[in-house]
């Protein structure tokens, strides 16, 4: 009796510490507290590099932690971006409003292609995931009556934040609504995945007969965390089109899912920060190196990629966390 | 009235022209498992390959093909050799990182060398029009493109099924130490596979770029067309390849001339629905990766 | 764990600095920011408008009115009006841009709109082409044209050379959707029939079903618009494989199937086709000769229509600070551009005091094979066409 009390206590102690914040984890926040004081003439693109750290960070739930290889996760950003958009140009300004019928509407969608994605291989769930987000495209681009096809979706008017706050040139707001919401799904999915939900669905990417041998019902997780992963994204597409005020079709393109995926594995796949660090790289990189040549910058964001590959495998904290292994290992030897 | 056998005809063109520019995918994702996403750069460099020798050399069109086969071939093993090797036992996410690497570079390299714009493509007067056959009117250069997607197919399944290097690519794809320890010299025979599928890419997009156009962006362009026909037709599979790519052909070319308005929707839609009820391709031997 | 931390923090600012205030005070400089197409599929958009505009400041040099004018390139990848906005943005906040000009598409011009009718910042539209875009806000000019301007004049020279039954073939998007409904309305009202409608996916490589049904409901002529690209190369070797022109249907388009710069890929395919359209680069004046000679100056690729577009923005850009001597405000700008005439490549433009936007020649054109090279050669011209979308 007192044994498995005893292991139970291990079990809660060990599930507590997952869920301990790091002081590095501390200091990443409060960065991005700090981006808004140091740089106020950057808020737009920080609050676009912070939307899409959110929308890799619902990935990371699928791919990552689930194992779900997908290229059509820009459907759900898109889902949401729409919703959003369309709610604002017929009349519902409220900012909340729209971020939470964007939510549920891109969780519903999620939830019914979860379906789809029962069967095959990785190579089958990637081609399923990136038909359904052609599909979706060729959708909102053949009804221009109610979307606007590729002109854009146009009337989006977002209220202001608590009938206070406007949405400005600097995008002071926006940084912060984006931050804060940000933030809160972090939490939100922080806990889940150190949960012993969070513990079932990494079984089930290292191994799934063993998974449904210790009895983990693979497909309902599959499936909630699909959905739940797709609520993100829409929150996400949702931001995106308030703090832009309008909506273009590219959010429901192949490439935004390319691209997405990209920054994903640049940062680190299952680390829950590898969205956030990896959008933060890829855009600076891409933003800077446009700058300097607008024309034929690809290319040496390409040669980065490749030389990232060939030495930093795992992504930035993949590679970063075995330098400071190697660097413990080392110093445990110098004390010994 | 155009007969329900010239829309064959046109989708069976149409899925030849599937099969001819995604081979050489199939040939490096499905017998080598390597999630080579950068396939269009090969056959970019095919196309751009053969514009310049047709141009600038003033070498045919016909004697240009398997110019373009061997030049890319040995230029995919410069490559293999220095970045695709070190990848094979990687991640598949790594892979894809490499490759869309390679894309981008290549890219931004023919749009500084080429420019931007479309390509000028003549093909020769004798495959070009159409010939009247039994009341249908079939195009000469489709007809061409069915005999080559003939000769290659049965090229690969002869090569990979009958002959001594098919035996050894075969053992190595399924089991590389037994392979190995057969005396089987894997990375040859990894070398060789790389090389014939990169060939294969550069040769189908010689051939594509009459009907497709060819600028810089033609890797990232094409590259869910290639994806699509060779998962669904089951990677590693040849014959799967060519009842993918004639399938989607015909389902396409027919659903865009009797129901237009669905135009867009069709391919992808016939892709989930193929891949649904066989979800590991419809002639997909082994486990996909 | 605190080292991690630090590094973080470190290594955030480090790059953001990178990227941070570049500003300097301006004073003696005049810079000009421009939000062009230059990668993706679309990067034939942002060469020609970039290149057109840097053709003329070769051409008349760099300092105007004691100011030396500066041109700032945003690569904004393609339509993705996010990126537009934010890089409109920064233009505006970090690097002070006195214009903000370019502009391959729509989408992209139209997410600008709220942010520069806030900083009062002329924008100078040099492609884009939906007719709505300078309703969105007064500080918009378009120096270029719209759709349904190309498009009318269509309709009216085919229903003047005898044409009654026409069939329309359109890619299936908003332009494409725009340029069908204008053609039909001109064409219907002046007694016309459109016998047939199709719409083509953006992502289409095959052609032949498309074509094949234009050929079996045997109309006169086929109207076709597709965005300038491969589109037209695929549906142009389509036309020719079928023998539509054999067949006799004629083949009407807008310029922008007519491309200048994709004339000789499609090479003989696309002899004697009619489009209409405000621009060719056979343009016979003495205006034209000199923008040609500058471009070639900076690349040696044939331009084309938005190339002219980014050269005659830079011209309007030109004539606007000398006006006001150097000195940029907002309204005043604007109050210059209204009214603007120009001696442009293409023949004569006024920009329309009301609605901002081009007033320009339409010139019915045929190709035809001049040397080794195809060109557009212009035969008759519609005078001073204004935008019927509005």
């Amino acid at each position: 009796m007192s044994d498995n009390l005893a292991k139970a206590s291990r079990h809660v102690s060990f599930l507590r510490g997952r869920e301990r914040w790091k002081s590095a984890e501390i200091a990443f926040w409060l960065t991005l507290v700090g981006v808004y004081f140091v740089f106020p003439s950057s808020l737009v693109f920080a609050s676009q590099i912070l939307i899409t750290g959110l929308f890799a960070l619902s990935l990371d739930m699928i791919l990552g932690y689930a194992g779900i290889v997908t290229l059509g996760h820009a459907a759900f950003f898109g889902i949401g971006a729409y919703t959003a958009g369309l709610m604002a140009a017929h009349g519902w300004h409220d900012p909340f409003l729209g971020l939470l019928v964007a939510g549920v509407t891109a969780g519903i969608a999620g939830y019914l292609c979860s379906f789809l994605l029962s069967k095959g291989g990785d190579l089958t769930r990637l081609m399923i995931t990136l038909g359904i987000g052609l599909l979706l495209y060729e959708v909102v681009n053949s009804a221009t009556k109610y979307t606007g096809g590729v002109d854009g979706l146009q009337g989006v008017e977002i209220g202001k934040l608590f009938g206070v706050f406007g949405f400005d040139l600097y995008g002071k707001t926006a940084y912060i609504y984006v931050l804060i919401i940000s933030f809160l799904l972090f939490v939100f999915t922080r806990s889940m995945m150190n949960s012993p939900y969070g513990l079932a669905l990494r079984s089930i990417r290292e191994n799934q007969t063993r998974a449904l041998a210790i009895g983990i019902p693979i497909s309902a997780c599959l499936t909630n965390i699909y959905s739940i992963a797709a609520v993100i994204a829409g929150i996400a597409g949702a931001l995106l089109t308030q703090t832009t005020q309008f909506v273009g079709i590219d959010v429901l393109s192949f490439q935004r899912s390319a691209d997405l995926l990209l920054i994903l594995i640049i940062g680190g796949t299952a680390t829950m920060y590898g969205g956030f660090v990896g959008a933060v790289v890829f855009l600076l990189a891409q933003n800077w190196l446009s700058n300097l040549n607008p024309q034929y910058w690809q290319f040496f964001l390409g040669i980065l990629l490749i030389v990232m590959t060939l030495y930093l495998r795992g992504g930035i904290l993949g590679g970063f966390s075995r330098l400071v292994n190697l660097f413990r290992h080392w110093r445990n030897k110098e004390h010994s | 009235m155009h007969s329900f056998l010239g829309v064959l005809f046109d989708g069976l063109a149409y899925g030849a022209l599937l099969f001819v520019i995604s081979v050489g995918l199939s040939i490096t994702l499905g017998l080598m498992g390597f999630n080579n996403l950068a396939h269009g750069v090969f056959a970019m460099a095919g196309g751009y390959l053969l514009v310049t020798l047709i141009s600038k050399a003033g070498i045919g069109f016909l004697p240009a093909l398997p110019i373009v086969f061997c030049v890319v071939a040995l230029g995919s093993l410069v490559l293999e050799r220095t970045l695709y090797r070190p990848l094979y036992k990687s991640t598949p996410l790594n892979q894809v990182l490499l490759s869309v690497g390679i894309i981008f570079v290549a890219t931004a390299g023919v749009n500084y060398l080429w420019g931007p714009g479309q390509q000028p493509v003549v093909i020769p007067e004798w495959l070009s029009g159409q010939y009247a056959v039994l009341g249908l009117d079939l195009s000469r250069y489709r007809l061409f493109l069915m005999v080559i997607v003939a000769a290659i197919t049965l090229a690969l399944v002869f090569g990979l099924e009958r002959t001594r290097f098919g035996a050894k690519i075969r053992a190595s794809v399924d089991n590389q130490r037994t392979a190995e320890s057969m005396g089987i010299r894997v990375d040859r025979v990894f070398q060789l596979t790389f090389a014939l599928g990169s060939g294969l890419a550069g040769l189908g997009g010689a051939l594509g770029v009459d009907v497709l156009g060819l600028d810089p962006n033609f890797a990232i362009k094409y590259l869910v067309y290639f994806l699509l026909v060779v998962v669904v037709g089951g990677p590693g599979s040849v014959f799967g390849t060519l009842l993918a790519a004639l399938l989607l052909g015909v389902a396409d070319i027919a659903g865009k001339y009797y129901v237009p308005q669905l135009g867009a929707f069709i391919i992808y839609a016939a892709m989930i629905i193929l891949l649904l009820l066989f979800p590991h391709g419809l002639l997909g031997r082994r486990k996909s990766r | 764990m605190f080292r991690i931390g630090f590094v973080f923090v470190m290594l955030l600012c480090g790059i953001l600095a990178l990227s941070a205030d570049q500003a300097c005070a301006a004073g003696s400089t005049i810079k000009i920011g421009m939000i062009a197409e230059m990668t993706g599929s679309f990067s034939d958009f942002g060469f020609n408008i970039v290149n057109g505009a840097k053709a003329y400041m070769k051409e008349h040099g760099d300092t105007v009115a004691g100011k030396k004018i500066e041109l700032i390139v945003k690569d904004v990848g393609g339509p993705s009006p996010e990126v537009a906005k934010r890089l409109a943005q920064e233009l505006i906040v970090k690097d002070k841009v006195d214009f903000i000009a370019g502009f391959g598409f729509t989408p992209n011009a139209l997410a600008v709109a709220p942010i520069i009718t806030e900083a009062k910042m002329p924008t100078v539209i040099m492609n884009a082409a939906t007719s709505i875009i300078t309703t969105k806000s007064p500080y918009f000019v378009r120096v270029s044209m719209t759709l349904p301007q190309t498009t009318e004049p269509m309709a009216q020279w085919a229903h003047k050379n005898g044409y009654r039954k026409i069939y329309t073939l359109v890619a299936d998007y908003g332009p494409g959707h725009d340029s069908e409904a204008a053609f039909k309305k001109a064409f219907t009202k002046l007694g016309g029939q459109v016998v047939g409608e199709s719409r083509v996916p953006l992502k289409n490589p095959e052609f032949g079903p498309y074509v094949q049904r234009i050929k079996d409901s045997k109309p006169q002529a086929v109207f076709v618009f597709l965005p300038a690209g491969e589109m037209p190369v695929a549906f142009m070797k389509s036309y020719n494989e079928r023998g539509l022109a054999k067949a006799g249907i004629k083949l009407l388009t807008t310029g922008d199937v007519m491309n200048d710069n994709v004339q000789d890929a499609l090479g003989d395919h696309a002899l004697g086709v009619i489009s209409t359209h405000h621009y060719s680069v056979d343009h016979k004046s003495p205006e034209n000769k000199a923008f040609l000679a500058a471009f070639a100056k900076i690349e040696p690729q044939r331009p084309n229509y938005m190339a002219v577009g980014g050269y005659d923005g830079m011209a309007a850009i030109y004539n606007v600070i000398k006006q006001l001597k150097g000195v940029i405000d907002g309204d005043k700008a604007m109050a210059a551009f209204k009214g603007m005439k120009l001696n442009s490549p293409r023949g004569p433009v006024l920009i329309d005091p009301a609605t901002r936007d081009a007033i320009e020649n339409i010139y019915v054109r045929e190709v035809k094979k001049i040397g080794s090279h195809y060109y557009n050669v212009e035969f008759e011209t519609f005078k001073a066409v204004k935008d019927p979308g509005k």
